[in-house]
C-alpha cells in the first residue's frame, strides 16, 4: 500500500500542506516582531553613524528627538507625501537614477533648528554575491564623513563581511568625500595594513575581499553622487527653507516634510 | 550507511534510553564515528562558517536543534513514509525546520539571527542531517533516534568550535572576537592564510591524523 502511487501523492500533497501552513502560520504569526525589529535595526544604523550606542540607548526616543527624514529626488527636491521609512532602498536601486526617491536623515541642532548637525544619507550597491546597504552621515560641511553603517546580505563571512564590523567602520571616520569641489567619495584600498591616515580619500582594504571592497566603493560613489544637489543646496544654506522652483515634483518646506517622522 | 541501520536494529524494544548501546549513540559521534572526521561529511560548512568562533557556535547549535527535531519527526513518521519519495520527505521537513527556526530568530533574537541567517541554507543542505535521518531514524524508534540526533549534532559542534577556534586564534589573533594578543600587549599581524577556506583544509586534516594516529585507525 506504501508504494502505490495514489498514495505517493496523497501523502506529498498532506506533506506539502502540513509543512506549508506551519511556516505560513509563522511568517503571519511573527511577521509583525519581525518587521518592528528590522525598523529599529535601521533607526540603529542611522543612530550609531552619527553617536555611539550602547544596550542602554533608547534607540526610539533618541531617534524622534533628533531626527528629521524627508524623501528627495535626484535633482534634490523634496518629494512630498512619502514617508522616508516606507521608502524601499532596494526597489530604489532597480530604478534608473533619475527616477530614485532618495531619504535623507537630517539631525537638526537642539538650541537651532534650521542648523544640520548631521546629514545621514542611505546608500546601496551590490558586494561579491550579494546587496550591500548602509548609511553614511556627514557632519555640516557636508564634506566630513561623521561615521558609516554598513550591512551586506551574504558576503563571505570572515572576509567580505567584515564591512558589517566596527572595526572596517572606523576607518571611515574623519575621511572627506569631496576633493576642493569635486565629489571623489572615498575608496578602500586593496591590501590591509597600510596606514592611510595622511590621505582623506583613501582607507585601508579588507585582505582576502578585494571584490566586496570595490562593491563598497561603488556603492559610496554611485549613492553620494544621487544626493550631490542636496549636499550642494546645504552647503549653501537653503536646504531649510523653501526648495527652488521645479519642473517636476511639488515644492515643500522641510519642516511639515518632517513632522510625521516617527512613528 | 546501510550497516549502521542493521547495527542498531538489535536494540531491543524494551531498553532503557540511556542503555549503554544508546549511550554510545551520543558519544561514537563525538569520536570514532565522527561526522566530519571520520565520515567526512558536512565539510562544506565547516570550512565556510569557521572563521570565528561565534558564527561556529551558532552554526553547532542550530545544527544541533534541526538535527534533533527533524530525527523526532522522521523517525515519528518512518512507518507511513513511502520509501519512493523518502528523501523528498526528509528534506521537505528539515528545510522546514530550518525555516521555522530562523523566524523565530528573527522575531525574538534579532541580532543572532543576523548572524545565523547566512548559514540556513547551509544547514538545509548539510549531509550530516539528511545522512542521519535517512541511515537512523528512518529504522529507530523516538528515543534512540533523539539520542543520534544529539550525538551527530555535538559531534559536528565539537569539530567545528575546534577549527574555528584554530582559525580565529591563528588567523586573526582573537577568541570570540576577543583580541588575545593585544590583551597580553603583544602585536599579532594575523595570518591571512587561516582565514582562508585552505587554512580550514589544514586544520580539518590535522585533526583528522592527531584523531586517527591516536585511535590507531587504518583505512581499508
Amino acid at each position: 500500500m506504501r508504494q502505490s502511487n495514489l498514495y505517493i501523492i496523497l501523502y506529498a500533497a498532506a506533506l506539502t500542506v502540513v509543512c506549508g501552513g506551519l511556516l505560513a502560520l509563522a511568517s503571519e504569526g511573527l511577521k509583525e516582531r519581525q518587521q518592528a525589529n528590522i525598523a529599529l535595526e535601521q533607526k540603529k544604523n542611522i543612530l550609531g553613524t552619527v553617536m555611539p550606542i550602547d544596550k542602554n540607548t533608547d534607540v526610539e526616543e533618541e531617534y524622534s528627538n533628533k531626527v528629521k527624514s524627508f524623501v528627495i529626488d535626484s535633482k534634490g527636491n523634496v518629494i512630498e507625501g512619502v514617508n522616508a521609512a516606507d521608502v524601499v532602498v532596494l526597489a530604489e536601486y532597480k530604478k534608473p537614477t533619475d527616477q530614485r526617491m532618495l531619504p535623507v536623515y537630517e539631525f537638526r541642532n537642539e538650541s537651532n533648528p534650521d542648523k544640520i548637525d548631521f546629514v545621514v544619507l542611505p546608500v546601496f550597491g551590490f558586494g561579491l554575491w550579494d546587496n550591500i546597504w548602509g548609511f553614511v552621515a556627514l557632519q555640516e560641511d557636508m564634506n566630513t564623513i561623521q561615521g558609516v553603517s554598513f550591512q551586506h546580505k551574504g558576503e563571505t563571512p570572515g572576509l567580505g563581511a567584515r564591512i558589517d564590523s566596527k572595526d572596517i567602520q572606523d576607518r571611515y571616520k574623519g575621511k572627506s568625500i569631496y576633493d576642493g569641489a569635486t565629489l571623489v567619495a572615498v575608496t578602500m584600498m586593496k591590501g590591509e595594513g597600510v596606514d592611510y591616515s595622511s590621505d582623506t580619500h583613501k582607507v585601508d582594504g579588507m585582505s582576502g575581499a578585494t571584490l566586496t571592497a570595490k562593491g563598497v566603493n561603488s556603492m559610496l560613489s554611485g549613492y553620494l553622487a544621487l544626493y550631490e544637489s542636496y549636499l550642494k543646496r546645504v552647503k549653501s544654506g537653503s536646504a531649510a527653507t523653501k526648495t527652488e522652483a521645479v519642473e517636476e515634483g511639488p515644492v515643500a518646506e522641510v519642516e511639515t516634510e518632517s513632522s510625521d517622522e516617527t512613528n | 550507511m546501510s550497516t549502521e541501520v542493521a547495527e542498531v536494529k538489535e536494540v531491543k524494544k524494551s531498553e532503557p534510553l540511556f542503555s549503554k548501546k544508546n549511550r554510545k549513540l551520543v558519544s561514537n559521534p563525538l569520536d570514532i564515528d565522527n561526522p566530519i572526521t571520520v565520515q567526512v561529511l558536512g565539510i562544506c560548512s565547516a570550512l565556510a562558517v569557521t572563521t570565528q568562533m561565534k558564527p561556529a557556535f551558532t552554526m553547532a547549535v542550530s545544527l544541533v536543534v534541526v538535527l534533533i527535531a527533524s530525527s523526532l519527526v522522521i523517525s515519528a513518521l518512518r512507518n507511513t513514509i513511502p520509501s519512493r519519495i523518502r528523501i523528498v520527505v526528509q528534506l521537505a521537513v528539515i528545510a522546514t525546520f530550518v525555516i521555522l527556526v530562523d523566524q523565530v530568530l528573527k522575531a525574538y533574537v534579532y541580532d543572532i539571527s543576523k548572524q545565523l541567517s547566512v548559514f540556513v541554507g547551509l544547514i538545509i543542505t548539510n549531509c550530516i542531517v539528511m545522512g542521519r535521518l535517512e541511515a537512523f531514524s528512518m529504522g529507530n524508534k523516538l528515543g534512540p533516534s533523539f539520542l543520534d540526533g544529539l550525538g551527530n549534532g555535538l559531534g559536528y559542534g565539537i569539530i567545528l568550535m575546534i577549527v574555528a577556534f584554530f582559525r580565529e586564534f591563528l588567523g586573526s589573533g582573537a577568541l570570540f572576537g576577543f583580541k588575545v594578543f593585544e590583551a597580553v600587549g603583544l602585536h599579532y599581524p594575523g595570518n591571512g592564510l587561516m582565514l582562508l577556506p585552505a587554512g580550514a583544509c589544514i586544520v580539518v586534516g590535522v585533526i583528522i591524523w592527531v584523531q586517527r594516529s591516536l585511535n590507531g585507525y587504518r583505512e581499508g
